[in-house]
């Protein structure tokens, strides 16, 4: 099996180019790929800018108690032309910058943006979902009728780059996710040109059974090793 | 002269009554977290957080927490044997593809056509929808829980919502702290009073319109059976 490179959290943000559709994965506090995140904050006046964030949520920012989980601190940083979420109600600084029309934020139904993403990876060019419909989410959309039902045409959502979390990968890139730290990363692994997972462990080829491998190493690129150098 | 006093616990006791063993259902955050406490001992749900698992448990010890297990409120939590992790994807398949008995949730404002907004209030305050707008479409019945009345006095329960919609049309069942109603036919039907509440009182102080029903009781019954 081919090995995958295994580069720096600081390596992987360099790979992240200005106006890039970054896919990011995690729920709230659980699951995201901090290292490189912190690394993204850390190139300052190097940093890409502008970018275009995916993600579950807008991550959890409280400021008087420096916490700043998932994508707050890229946020903080004003990294984002534009953040793609379902839920921002634990990050008043996205709402600030949406309200003062620095930021773009796009309210995505959280079910639909699954979809959207695994949609984008399986080659479909979208799916059709009842959710939303009666609400300011139709807006703009197409509505098909399939039998007697109608539903809502919600367009695939590819991404540039991914940058996941995972429990465990072997050095062919195959990956294991945590409990609910699984959520969106294993979905944003196949919707993007470059995957990038950080993980906590690194195991030889062979040491991850094959019927407990939840992505597959086909999906990713580059690993980074949680916490540690290169 | 009744006064009306707020009492979450009350909403959630009720709640938790109307569960059966075996169903799936999924509790919205805040004041749907509490129902969890009040299920009867001698019934067995199957409780499903948006953000990938059943079969979840309560709060872990202190000193136990795992950074990798929590609910879709980020709060630490447990598993019970025989539960499950998945994705995101499977989560909104159990969610939207009907495999949701129950889903109760929260809100700003829920209307008589069965009308809930609970995401926005625009200029000031927006949330967003998270997993709300799917566990509306797709769970089987649909539980608004909330206080009747606001601080200011206001009735939650209105004729029509006037902030965005989360759902449309997709409420079957409110529990407030005066009373149980059902949705049905553009009217909210009365099916439970809540002493010291009284149909009376409860018709006086909703903007919306009410059918207080022939069969419409007290709970907890007098006898104290719940």
């Amino acid at each position: 099996m081919i090995q995958k490179p295994l580069v720096s959290a600081a390596e992987a943000a360099a790979m992240i180019k200005p106006g890039d559709v970054v896919q990011v994965g995690g729920f709230l506090d659980c699951g995201s790929p901090d290292g490189i995140i912190s690394e993204i904050v850390a190139l300052k006046d190097k940093a890409p800018g502008r970018l275009c964030l995916v993600c579950n949520d807008s991550g959890v920012y409280d400021e008087s108690k420096g916490r700043a989980s998932s994508i707050a601190p890229l946020i903080k940083a004003k990294l984002a032309a534009k953040i793609i979420v379902s839920h921002i109600g634990t990050n008043p600084e996205t709402q600030r910058q949406m309200n003062a029309g620095e930021t773009e934020v796009v309210l995505v139904p959280q079910g639909t943006l699954a979809e959207r993403v695994r949609a984008a990876g399986a080659g479909l060019g979208g799916i059709l979902t009842p959710t939303g419909l009666g609400t300011e989410v139709e807006t703009g959309k197409q509505k098909l009728t399939v039998g007697n039902k109608v539903y809502l045409l919600e367009e695939a959502l590819p991404g540039d780059v991914a940058i996941i979390k995972a429990k465990k990968a072997d050095k062919a890139g195959n990956l294991v996710y945590s409990k609910t730290a699984r959520n969106f990363n294993p979905l944003m692994a196949t919707a993007c040109k470059l995957v990038i997972a950080e993980v906590e462990e690194l195991v030889e080829i062979g040491q991850i059974d094959p019927d407990q491998v939840h992505t597959p190493s086909i999906f990713v690129d580059y690993l980074v090793l949680s916490g540690g150098a290169k | 002269m009744i006064e009306y006093k707020e009492n979450k616990e009350i909403i959630a006791r009720r709640i938790a009554r109307i569960f059966k063993t075996g169903e799936v259902v999924n509790l919205g955050i805040g004041l749907p977290t509490l129902v969890g406490n009040f299920v009867p001992g001698d019934v067995t749900v199957i409780l499903q957080s948006e953000n990938g698992l059943i079969g979840l448990g309560p709060a872990p010890e202190a000193g136990k927490a795992d950074k990798d297990l929590t609910n879709a409120g980020a709060m630490p939590v447990t598993i019970l044997p025989g539960g499950a992790f998945f994705d995101s994807a499977t989560s909104f398949s159990i969610i939207r593809g009907g495999h949701v008995d129950y889903t109760v949730l929260g809100v700003l404002e829920v209307d008589q056509e069965g009308n809930l907004a609970n995401y926005k209030i625009p200029g000031k305050m927006v949330p967003g929808m998270g997993g709300a707008m799917d566990l509306t479409t797709g769970s089987r019945v649909v539980i608004a829980a909330t206080t009747h009345l606001e601080k200011s006095g206001t009735s939650k329960l209105k004729h029509r919502c006037s902030l965005p919609l989360t759902a449309a049309n997709e409420v079957n069942i409110v529990v407030t702290d005066v009373g149980y109603f059902e949705v049905l036919g553009g009217r909210f039907h009365l099916a439970e009073y809540f002493p010291p509440y009284t149909p009376e009182w409860i018709v006086e102080h909703t903007a919306a319109d009410i059918v207080v029903r022939q069969d419409c009781k007290a709970w907890p019954a007098e006898d104290g059976c719940a």
